[in-house]
């Protein structure tokens, strides 16, 4: 089965927007929508019937001129949030996007006032030669 | 009863795998060289066992014996010779037996290690292999108790289901035996680290033990990654090569914090220093390959590469795992030293690898936290989540990209002490080819920032890697360097080569992700289109059949500028498994791969109709993959990088590990 939805990937048969830019912007928001009946996969990748027809929904709203922003609401709204694969920052979601900066700026601290005492033992000693 | 026989060396191994673990206690805490023999002795035949084991089941699905389960679902009579062999791996329950192998090998060698007459007074490689039969006594129990390779049906059916038809492929055959040797190899440098912890055993001993096998683990994981995601390109047939998917964020895992380790340990071994931190990272790579397995094999993550979803099996996995974390953190609380270590400046190698570590240990907690968040959000809040690409690329890349920044400069500081920025003088002229390489990217190429920087990145790296060389070779002058080159010794190839890696991998990653270009074209027979700035013409479909597959083939001629050229995707049925696959066609062009696949008729046969006339037309998917071959050459030069860093380690045996560097420093002056 899992083959059947690789293999169909492939063969897409919508047709792009005929603007590159707009297709561009379609391609990059494929990636973002995650297929509703695959394991975790985007649309971009999965061949599923829904796939299909969520990358024209896609089309079609940028054709008739929404902002991505707006084509992502649409999606969590008809499917629910988990369908968006850049997940929303909001409640826990603005912990998962802080932790990374907030890890590395608290470890960064950490390793200077740790490195700061070390320094202050090694200002006396000969540079190893090595 | 080849199966009732690889069950008896199974059981036959698990027992021996308990006496290797108890005698070889007993010869630490006695001291004891003649009971260090038995354990030896134990641990030599539990790897014996466990390879006829595996021999008994490869043996089962050469014959195709249907009355086992295994064999009955993942085998057919008519699949190639080397896809039965490697179908015993490709399978939960092989998978398994293999890992239980791959810890008796590491156990025996570990064992094999220990000085005969009891030398060394820790008892460290003694100690380290009756750990590591701890761990293939817990694995061949979940073997046994919850996951037999060789139950039996009955009655045993007629015909069997295949193997996966998207994992019969060559790097797919050898891809989990190499995994597992990173895996499991991550198990003895954990066993290093208690059996250190246990001993209180200096933390340099230990450290220098550990080494090797992290070189050795860490370097296998990077290969079996790389196979992953190459048979990932040319398989799946979408032209991606890392989706960020639960199962390869599993495997990923493991490797950032082994690439922390391997550096951590570097300065433990050296220096005495960051002794603690190297323990907590020896810890937390097993624990992680572990998790990966939990991830991988429970089923509480949903992903397309996950197999054999179960539960129960679930809850077993994940017993070993607290096992292992708990009590491996347990042991750190109550023997941690806490000890500082030899002091040292902030600009200095040893700062600048603190830094590295916390890289990669923050990147790392990025993609644990990242791919665990789903199950959080829901248990947290009851909302659903999924955590993809977007997330992990606006994440990762910005930390990846500090640490390539940071790297060379950590290479050419001295230990302990701030000698002056005067050292990095060198890499001057690498920052300058790093605005000239992103500058000609823009302007030459219209490539995109990400293309552009990661350009910059790579020139920047392997300028470092090039100042690196030519500090080891030591010569005045770069000619003279290039004379003595031969005479850098391979522990110094090792960072040149694992940084230069990472330099060509950065230029690839980044100008394929964003430079990538595909096109769908619709062809009849006879018919040329254009696709991807080449002509394409359809001369033929043909039809075929393949040992358990029936074959669709296209037969394009493809004129790409001056060249032409014959391309062939083919589209496969897998008729016992009942799975279509496409083989696509990849053609390098100059660093640029052109990757066609083959996709269903559209018109007259059914499918929508498109085309007015009767004529079927063939949809092609055409990808144009700029630099593909520098993301798995680049991956492939830093597996080297560690490899050679282990081979020249075991070469030398037990001389000073300073050695080298002196030389060259003698050189210099």
């Amino acid at each position: 089965m899992i083959g059947a939805i690789i293999l169909a990937a492939v063969m897409g048969l919508e047709t792009p927007l005929a603007d590159p830019a707009a297709e561009k912007r379609a391609q990059n928001l494929f990636m973002e929508i995650k297929c509703v009946v695959c394991q975790g996969e985007p649309i971009a990748q999965s061949g599923a019937e829904v796939a299909a027809d969520m990358r024209i929904r896609v089309r079609e709203e940028i054709a008739a001129g929404k902002s991505d922003a707006a084509i992502r609401s649409d999606f969590a709204a008809r499917y629910g949030d988990e369908v968006l694969l850049r997940p929303s920052a909001k409640g826990l979601g603005a912990f998962l996007w802080a932790f990374p900066l907030v890890a590395f700026v608290i470890g960064a601290l950490a390793l200077w006032r740790n490195a700061a005492s070390r320094s202050r033992r090694a200002q006396a000693l000969d540079p190893d030669p090595d | 009863m080849i199966a009732e026989l690889g069950l008896l060396f199974t059981c036959a191994a698990f027992a021996l795998s308990i006496g290797q673990a108890l005698l070889l206690t007993q010869a630490a805490r006695k001291g004891d060289a003649a009971l260090l023999a038995s354990g030896r002795w134990a641990a030599g035949l539990a790897a014996v066992f466990a390879t006829f084991a595996l021999l008994a089941l490869i043996a089962g699905f050469l014959r195709s014996d249907f009355s086992l389960a295994v064999v009955a679902q993942n085998s057919h009579p008519n699949k190639p010779l080397i896809y039965k062999i490697a179908g015993a791996w490709g399978n939960h329950e092989g998978s398994m037996l293999m890992w239980c192998l791959v810890a008796c090998i590491y156990g025996f060698a570990a064992a094999s290690r220990a000085p005969k007459d009891g030398r060394d007074e820790s008892w460290l490689d003694a100690r380290a292999a009756a750990v590591q039969g701890v761990i293939a006594t817990l694995s061949f129990a979940y073997l046994i108790f919850a996951s037999n390779p060789f139950a039996r049906l009955d009655p045993a059916p007629l015909r069997g289901g295949d193997l996966n038809p998207l994992l019969q492929d060559p790097a797919l055959a050898i891809h989990p035996p190499l995994l597992y040797m990173g895996y499991v190899g991550m198990s003895v440098v954990y066993s290093y680290a208690i059996a250190g912890l246990w001993s209180r055993a200096e933390p340099k001993a230990w450290a220098k033990a550990a080494r090797p096998w992290a070189l050795a683990a860490w370097s296998f994981l990077t290969i079996g990654i790389t196979l992953g995601a190459y048979w990932a390109y040319y398989e799946l047939g979408w032209g991606g090569w890392w989706f960020w998917d639960p199962v390869e964020n599993a495997s990923f895992m493991p490797w950032l914090a082994g690439a922390a380790l391997i550096h951590s340990l570097l300065v433990t071994e050296r220096r005495g220093a960051f002794a603690d931190w190297s323990a907590i990272l020896a810890i937390a790579c097993f624990s992680l390959s572990l998790l990966g397995a939990f991830l991988v094999r429970s089923g509480i993550i949903t992903s397309v590469h996950a197999f054999a979803l179960d539960p129960a099996r679930g809850v077993w996995i994940l017993g070993l795992l607290g096992l292992a974390t708990f009590g491996g953190f347990g042991l750190y609380a109550m023997r941690a030293r806490g000890e500082q270590g030899e002091p040292f400046a902030m600009v200095s190698k040893e700062g600048f690898l603190l830094i590295n570590n916390l890289v990669l240990v923050v990147a790392c907690a990025t993609v644990l936290l990242g791919t665990l968040f789903p199950l959080i959000s829901e248990a947290v809040t009851g909302a659903t989540a999924s955590v993809g690409p977007p997330y992990f690329n606006a994440t990762f890349g910005p930390l990846l990209a500090l640490g390539l920044i940071l790297a060379p400069a950590g290479v050419l500081l001295s230990w302990r002490r701030h000698i002056g920025l005067a050292a990095l003088r060198p890499l001057l002229g690498g920052a300058a080819l790093a605005v000239v390489f992103a500058l000609a990217a823009i302007i030459g190429a219209s490539a995109p920032w990400l293309a552009a920087s990661c350009a910059a990145l790579a020139a920047w790296l392997l300028w470092g890697a090039g100042v690196d060389l030519h500090r080891r070779a030591g010569g005045k002058t770069v000619g003279e360097s290039l004379k003595n080159v031969r005479r850098v010794p391979l522990r110094g190839w090792a960072g040149v080569l694992a940084h230069a890696g990472l330099g060509v991998f950065a230029l690839g990653a980044g100008v394929e992700t964003s430079m990538r270009q595909e096109t769908t074209i619709a062809l009849a027979v006879g018919e040329t289109g254009e696709a991807g700035g080449a002509k394409f013409r359809l001369d033929a479909v043909e039809t075929g059949e393949g040992p358990n597959y029936y074959i669709d083939r296209a037969r394009l001629t493809v004129t790409d500028g001056a060249d032409q050229y014959e391309m062939a995707p083919e589209r496969r049925y897998y008729w016992a498994a009942r799975t279509p696959t496409t083989e696509v066609a990849i053609r390098d062009t100059f660093g640029s791969d052109l990757y066609v696949a083959f996709g269903e008729p559209v018109g007259a046969s059914g499918g929508k109709v498109e085309a007015a006339d009767d004529k079927p037309r063939w949809r092609f998917r055409v990808n144009r993959n700029p630099f593909v071959g520098f993301i798995f050459g680049g991956s492939a030069l830093i597996a080297l990088g560690g490899l050679l860093g282990l081979i020249g380690r075991l070469g030398r045996g037990a001389s000073p590990a300073r050695a080298p560097a002196k030389t060259a420093e003698s050189v210099k002056a």
